[in-house]
């Protein structure tokens, strides 16, 4: 196992960790500001990755397929919002899960209506393809550099539009008490559809720039989904900064753990053995790291309430 | 939804009543949503083109979506077995599916044609006279990767395949023939769609070749990240991971690849012409070999329906094992175990016009049956 190895795993559980931020942040900011389990968070994604190969394929522009991708996932979600989860607020936790369980299906099945059950072709953009060399000679794919710098950028643009910006504040004021803000004036109506769409732009945004590296078809949501809400509980309900440390948290134990683990099983028992051993525990490692995290903090990193 | 596909699928695809009392009954359980989609639709849709361009209306087929859940396989092969009496079940393309649902049926006196799961389990001491594999047992067209990796020269491969059944069964067959050095060998997870760790794994191994088996979204995501890694190794694998539903959404990041299949749309025979043209002008689009794999079922089904009844278990089974059909891969036989002897072909990945598409090279592997046969007692 060389340095440059690792080094390059780290990149990729850095890379996988930023973009299930993009995932996570909304689903945890519709959490905390709304008191909503959106299931369907998945299926904005999806959206995000079908609208982009959509638009690359009638136009070959990736910069316009980005485009497509933020707002066609923006308006579904603004749509979502305005046509069925406004009627859920008042509801509890298994109304929620039944209806954006049901919005799911909906989203599945219409996709496939329009798209048909195969997948769709979307590519990464020439200008970013291909490996670049780092120092220290490690060959790393320009497109997934491009990813981790996309997501950070993100992140310090939530984390400034949450704390400089006056929409930041009564979203900040929404999580804490909803009536006081509305009592304060405040159309807390608008502020929900607001939220709602920017946390569905931000997956159809992860929709689309993973899409263009693995495969864009109906039903890639809800394998990130379950990874995302691993994310907000490892991270705290409701906190941005908790999203991305969680998110980097899954995304390293992910990737390392599958390479490392069945490594270290090699030295108690036979390599066929170990690497089958291995994997599984990999696959295992997110929810254990979860399960010690609940454990030590039940409010997960950094949030404040369980 | 399971209902919905059910009326609507059986709505379309039949609205066939028969005359007679007692039309056979077949229940097709396989994947039409969700990642793995594209190899139920296709092994559907091949089986329907068969079914009606027999024209007989003897035969009913009712279809259902398994998601590709062993535990939803499970109970919908139940309810076809005890509450639509189905005669024969068919459709599965997933091994652990296989695995979780042939056995029990089997057992309980009802005929499995299986158009794609070929499990080593089901091939040796799990066999069973009412099971039959139209397909191939697992472990061939990688048997067949391998035959040609070493006939290529390659020494050291690496290789990978999903933590299931049938990715284990890859492995092992691709060693079987294959007789250089290892550089590394990984299961991945089942319904992975990100390969950056396995990756730079290859990268750092000092592999001459990389072989593998990631049928559906998994190969679409495998090999155009493997495209962008700057890993420049020849690749080699089964046709699974280069299909015709596949090769579109990876485009030329494809382009020139070796892959092993038991049909290609260019095997020069009657059946296989007709039915290329046939289920263009039917769906609009190539067949995958999972299609000619669902087509020569419902021949073999439709065949063996022509000459017995399927009350009478061992007239029909006789019938069955004679396999007197017109195959898309021309001559076909059952060994004695129910699986099909038959010749391997090495396949190139080739740009037609705008549509990628697979050509013929070479042959892997003639009369090939397989590895567990001996262990078949039945």
């Amino acid at each position: 196992m060389s340095l440059l190895l690792l080094i390059e795993q780290v990149l990729n559980g850095l890379q996988f960790g930023v973009m299930l931020f993009l995932m996570a942040a909304g689903l945890t900011l519709i959490f905390g500001v709304m008191g909503l389990i959106n299931l369907a968070h998945g299926s904005l994604y999806m959206i995000g990755a079908f609208c982009a190969a959509a638009v690359a394929g009638a136009t070959g522009s990736f910069v316009l397929a980005l485009v497509a991708a933020l707002a066609g996932a923006a308006i579904a979600g603004a749509l979502v919002e305005i046509l069925v989860i406004r009627r859920l607020y008042g509801k509890d936790h298994l109304d929620q899960v039944l209806a954006t369980f049901a919005l799911i299906l909906i989203f599945s099945e219409g996709t496939r209506w329009l798209f048909g059950s195969f997948p769709l072709f979307l590519d990464v953009p020439d200008a970013l393809s291909g490996p670049v060399t780092l120092p220290g000679g490690i060959e790393y794919p320009f497109y997934r550099l491009t990813l981790i710098a996309v997501g950070l950028m993100v992140a310090l643009g939530l984390f400034l539009l949450i704390s400089r910006t006056r929409i930041g504040i009564q979203i900040r004021a929404g999580e804490n008490d909803r009536e006081m803000i509305a009592a304060l004036g405040v159309d807390i109506g608008r502020l929900y559809t607001i939220v709602f769409a920017l946390g569905a732009a931000l997956a159809g945004l992860a929709g689309a720039l993973v899409g263009a590296i693995q495969s864009v078809q109906v039903g890639m949501g809800e394998p990130v989904l379950i990874l995302a809400f691993v994310v907000i509980v490892i991270g705290g309900i409701g906190s941005i900064k908790g999203a991305l440390v969680g998110a980097l948290l899954v995304g390293l134990t992910n990737t390392l753990g599958g390479i490392f683990l069945p490594e270290v099983m090699k030295l108690f028992m036979e390599p066929a053995v170990a690497t089958s051993v291995g994997a599984s525990l990999a696959s295992m490692a997110i929810y254990i790291l979860m399960a010690a995290v609940l454990i030590l903090k039940p409010t997960g990193l950094f949030g404040a309430r369980v | 939804m399971k209902f919905f596909s059910l009326a609507a699928s059986a709505a379309l695809a039949l609205g066939v009543v028969s005359a007679n009392a007692e039309p056979l009954k077949v229940g097709m359980i396989t994947t039409l949503s969700g990642g793995g989609a594209g190899l139920g639709i296709d092994v559907r849709d091949g089986f329907m083109l068969a079914v009606k361009q027999a024209g007989n209306e003897n035969i009913e087929v009712i279809i259902e979506d398994d998601q590709r859940k062993p535990d939803i396989a499970v109970q919908l092969a139940d309810k076809l077995v005890q509450s639509e009496k189905v005669d024969v079940l068919t459709g599965i393309i997933w091994s652990n599916l296989a695995m979780a649902v042939v056995p029990a049926v089997t057992a309980q006196g009802k005929f499995y044609l299986s158009p794609n799961a070929g499990p080593s389990a089901l091939a040796g001491k799990g066999c069973h006279p009412n099971y039959f594999n139209v397909a191939w047992q697992n472990d061939n067209l990688h048997e067949a990767a391998g035959a040609y990796a070493k006939e290529t020269g390659y020494k050291k491969s690496f290789i990978l395949a999903p933590n299931y059944p049938a990715g284990k069964d890859a492995l092992t067959g691709y060693k079987r023939f294959y007789d250089g050095e290892l550089a590394g060998e990984i299961y991945t997870k089942l319904g992975q769609t990100d390969y950056a760790a396995e990756l730079a794994q290859i990268r750092a191994s000092d592999a001459d070749s990389v072989f593998f088996f990631l049928p559906g979204g998994m190969g679409i995501s495998f090999l155009k990240q493997y495209a962008d890694s700057g890993v420049d190794l020849p690749v080699v694998g089964p046709a699974f991971s280069f299909d015709q539903g596949i090769l579109q959404a990876v485009g030329d990041a494809a382009l020139g690849v070796k892959n092993t299949s038991q049909w290609n749309k260019d095997i020069d025979n009657e059946t296989n012409k007709a039915f290329v043209e046939s289920f263009q002008a039917e769906y609009g689009r190539l067949p995958s070999l999972y299609a000619s794999q669902g087509f020569d079922t419902a021949n073999l089904l439709l065949s063996a329906m022509g000459s017995a009844d399927v009350n009478d278990a061992d007239a029909f089974r006789a019938a069955l094992l004679a396999a007197d059909f017109s195959s898309t891969r021309g001559d076909f036989e059952f060994g004695p175990n129910h699986h099909p002897v038959q010749d391997i072909f090495v396949r190139e990945v080739i740009k037609e016009g705008d549509v990628y598409t697979n050509k013929i090279i070479a042959t892997a592997m003639t009369d090939r049956a397989d590895a567990y046969a001996a262990e078949c007692k039945m």
